[in-house]
């Protein structure tokens, strides 16, 4: 049951904030900080079917953490999720069209890296 | 005539202040997603280790969960993280936003020591070390890569 549940973080996970990006690079940037603007961008964010999507993507995904850790140690479940940061990478690189160069690489990599270790 | 005299000055000064704005705007938000997540986390973690601990395919475990004082205040902080996340990531890359806002792992670990009296081992501090590395990679690189308005979002 935990490797369904890790697989249950980890693709849901990505997949919601890989459209959440994709959605929000839509919508365009928020450059404004009144109460009207924060009404309009959020009037645009109840109508941007990507984020509808990633939403309930990323409420799967923090259900199954919740199961997760109530299940198992953290020990084993923050190092088993800590992959998806290098999955989103490869995913913003390749399918967000993003410039992900080496310092971004190395930063991912090492950050995954550390949260496995504590973890540990 | 004068336009065309003052246009090529006014850019000048345009583009310094509009790039000191975009690291204010983008140190502040970030800021508030790595907040929301550390005290979302260590709410969640009270409550959940307060016998709110759900481990069942039953929607119901979930629900009564969702009731308790700490998991509620936990899950209006994670709400206020995927918000601020959002609003981040109208302008900053995801492959920006990860590792950045990954320095909330540190503040969690900061609040466990504080507040839990957690023990901090050497691999612990060792992954604090590598985390805050790989976050200072990250955060000197230009936050957005792509057009405005994401043409090339497929």
């Amino acid at each position: 049951m935990k490797w369904v549940l890790v697989a249950l973080v980890v693709i849901p996970g990505t997949i919601g904030d890989v459209l959440n990006s994709a959605g929000m690079k839509r919508q365009g940037e928020l450059d404004e900080w009144s109460w009207r603007a924060l009404a309009r961008f959020g009037w645009g964010i109840l109508h941007n079917w990507y984020v509808l999507i990633g939403l309930p993507a990323m409420a799967l995904s923090f259900f199954a953490l919740m199961a997760l850790l109530s299940t198992t140690t953290l020990a084993f479940a923050v190092p088993a999720t800590a992959s998806s940061f290098i999955l989103e990478t490869a995913l913003a690189e390749y399918w967000l069209k993003e410039k992900v160069d080496w310092h971004r690489w190395a930063g991912s990599i090492l950050v995954a890296i550390g949260i496995v270790l504590l973890a540990l | 005539m004068h336009e065309h005299i003052e246009q090529p000055s006014r850019l000048l000064t345009e583009a310094p202040t509009r790039s000191y704005h975009l690291i204010i705007k983008t140190t502040i938000v970030a800021l508030i997603v790595m907040g929301t997540n550390a005290f979302g986390n260590y709410a969640l973690k009270l409550g959940l280790s307060d016998g709110a601990g759900v481990s069942s395919w039953s929607p119901m475990p979930y629900i009564r969960a969702l009731f308790h004082p700490w998991v509620i205040a936990g899950v209006l902080l994670m709400l206020g993280w995927f918000l601020s996340r959002l609003v981040l990531l109208s302008w900053a890359d995801l492959s920006y936003v990860l590792p950045v806002t990954a320095f909330s792992y540190v503040l969690s670990a900061a609040l466990g020591i504080a507040l839990l009296r957690e023990s901090v081992s050497n691999v612990h501090w060792a992954g604090i070390c590598l985390i805050t590395v790989g976050v200072a990679c990250t955060i000197f690189t230009r936050p957005g890569t792509t057009p405005p308005g994401g043409s090339e979002v497929p």
